[in-house]
């Protein structure tokens, strides 16, 4: 008798865990579907159009007269460096907003994406960097601006409002810096360094990808593999350190992938505006919240740059880089986020730290 | 499950950035029972709590899970002996019931785990047990206080430990709730023989649950034994700075304590 309610119940579990998992894999294989069509685009469209099987003939490396060079030149290491740098920064938002808790705690909220840009501009008007070294000197900056964040933060129990709040100063600081810099470079320097700023995709070259990639494979590889203990994590550091979590380790870990990231990504493109804050919360309104949110958190990402940056070369007249793009698209959702009635509890979180 | 894990605080020493909360503590907890500590505010029973349940390192002694120094035993190893609800547990957003207990099962799987049949099980358990089952798909935000409270001692229970501490579990929740959440633990002691350690407010409700009765006053043990030896007018005065009469709860026959306030006392 008791069995039989206990194999009854047992079902019920079953089929409401499959229920979520099958929801949240359909959810990945639908962006990871929406992102290939949108590469594929991106490597189709332009001046001149190709077909897909021409744009899929040079990415296997046959040579297509004309379509070599414009698709394997030009679009594809624009479409990769902006796929990579989109998963990064929806990755890496997506870790923070779940390691703190908080929406806001993105890195482009908190100042790690001021400081990457700072010290790029840096590299590029006054020491007269470009391409490849930009990275040596933005991906140390962006972490050694979290680390002052951390540390003007620290105070037994760190975390949550104090480091958003802190993270915001440290941010302001910073684009005083940047425009200090600005002021005082020579005209063309700031043409070049405002195009990066504003994020931008219509620098990417093959020597960029390299590095970018090489960073963000392994980077990702160890969030992604650190999924399970940020769920637990995700219950408070009492009950994660209960189920036999290694907070502190595997904290620390997540935040320096994570700011790795999000400087790699800064380095290659710019701050593209909004998408490391916006990829969590769409994803998780995609998936409905069940599971860890990185992966389609990621995917939403590079689907958001992709995406916006076809909208701003060819929707308009005049071409736009992709981060006034993300910019015009995601500080309406971010009002919307915060005022929708109903779900308020994202609101009253925000709210809180506001 | 057995009964047979000992849980034992060794002279120690808890405190927080230098500030000493705790000092020179000795305690057993009898397995296989259902012990409760108390004490005034700030007297150091959550902190000796959480020191317990390795949350807290001891700057001085030990405590020992089965002889063995739970802060030198591999942590996933003492996760699947001991279990804890800590006070104010945060549930992600949009969670559903299922999910969070299934979260319990973390001690049990390795870095890339598979999920199980035994896991499933486990989950419907711990939701049975708790009377939440037909809440498995609902998410968590909705739920109200008490309802609350029953999926986090699932989402405890689905650990399966043989101790399970819990601090204050019954805040926050009206005397109903108070109720039914002290008997669902009580139902875990008797029926699996669950070692149940928690900290309580309640000094009545305490008294009445209690098989083994710890008052902690300025970080120190003051008495312990059974609720009938423990609560007496001396204590109560002692550990809380409280004039109070003790009666025999005509309910349960445990000790029932009557503080005596500066108004509405009889004159006749």
């Amino acid at each position: 008798m008791s069995e039989s309610i206990e194999a009854a119940s047992v079902e019920v579990i079953r089929r409401g865990r499959r229920r979520r998992v099958r929801r949240r894999r359909t959810v990945v294989v639908c962006l990871v579907a929406v992102l290939a069509a949108l590469f594929l685009t991106s490597l189709c469209v332009g001046h001149t159009v190709y077909s897909p099987y021409d744009a899929l003939r040079v990415v296997l490396g046959e040579t297509v007269p004309g379509a070599s060079f414009t698709v394997g030149r030009l679009r594809l290491p624009r479409a990769l460096t902006g796929a990579l740098a989109g998963f990064a920064f929806g990755l890496a938002g997506a870790t923070f907003q779940t390691l703190l808790r908080n929406m806001l705690a993105s890195p482009d909220v908190i100042g790690i994406t001021s400081g990457a840009s700072a010290a790029a501009v840096f590299a590029i008007i006054v020491l007269g960097l470009g391409g490849t070294a930009v990275f040596v000197v933005a991906v140390p900056a962006g972490v050694l601006v979290a680390l002052v964040i951390y540390l003007l933060t620290y105070r037994q129990g760190v975390l949550g409002a104090r480091l958003v709040l802190v993270g915001i100063g440290v941010g302001a600081l910073l684009n005083s810096v940047t425009s200090y810099l600005l002021l005082r470079a020579p005209a063309w320097d700031v043409q070049e360094a405002m195009r990066w700023l504003t994020g931008s995709l219509s620098s990417a070259f093959w020597d960029g990808v390299g590095p970018l990639a090489a960073g963000v494979v392994p980077l990702s590889a160890v969030l992604l593999a650190l999924e399970r203990p940020l769920t637990a994590l995700q219950l408070g550091d009492d009950s994660a350190r209960a189920l036999g979590t290694r907070v502190e380790t595997v904290r620390l870990a997540l935040v320096l992938g994570a700011v790795g990231l999000t400087a790699l990504a800064t380095a290659a493109t710019g701050p593209i505006a909004f998408v490391a804050f916006l990829s969590g919360p769409v994803a998780q309104r995609l998936t409905g919240g069940n599971g860890s949110p990185l992966l389609p958190a990621a995917l939403t990402g590079a689907v958001l740059v992709l995406a916006a940056d076809l909208v701003g070369q060819f929707a308009f007249d005049t071409r736009f880089p992709v981060g006034v793009v993300t910019g015009a698209l995601g500080a309406p959702c971010l009002l919307w986020l915060l005022a929708r009635p109903g779900r308020t509890r994202l609101a009253r979180r925000a709210e809180g730290v506001l | 499950m057995s009964a047979t894990r000992t849980l034992t605080v060794e002279a120690a020493r808890f405190g927080y950035a230098g500030r000493i909360v705790v000092d020179g503590l000795d305690l057993r907890i009898p397995p296989g029972a259902v012990t409760v500590i108390v004490g005034a505010n700030a007297c150091g029973k959550s902190t000796l709590l959480r020191g317990m349940a390795r949350l807290l390192a001891p700057e001085r002694g030990s405590v020992l899970l089965d002889g063995k120094d739970i802060h030198r035993t591999p942590t996933r190893q003492v996760a699947r002996a001991l279990g804890l609800l800590p006070q104010s547990p945060t549930a992600p957003e949009g969670i559903a019931v299922a999910d969070l207990v299934a979260r319990g099962r973390t001690p049990h799987h390795g870095l890339l785990g598979r999920w199980t049949p035994a896991d499933d099980e486990a989950v419907a358990r711990a939701l049975t047990a708790t009377g939440v089952l037909d809440l498995a798909d609902r998410p968590v935000d909705e739920l109200s206080g008490g309802q609350r409270q029953r999926v986090w001692i699932a989402t405890a229970l689905a650990q399966e430990t043989d101790v399970l501490l819990l601090d204050e579990p019954t805040t926050y929740l009206d005397v109903t709730h108070q109720v039914e959440v002290l008997d669902l633990l009580t139902d875990l002691n008797r029926d699996r023989g669950t070692t149940v350690v928690m900290v309580l407010h309640d000094l009545n409700l305490a008294a009445r649950y209690a098989d083994h009765l710890v008052a902690v006053k300025d970080g120190a043990l003051y008495a312990t034994g059974a609720a009938t030896e423990v609560v007496t007018p001396q204590t109560v005065a002692d550990v809380f700075g409280l004039r109070a009469e003790v009666i025999e709860d005509p309910v349960s026959g445990a000790p029932l304590v009557l503080p005596v306030g500066r108004h509405h006392t009889r004159r006749d």
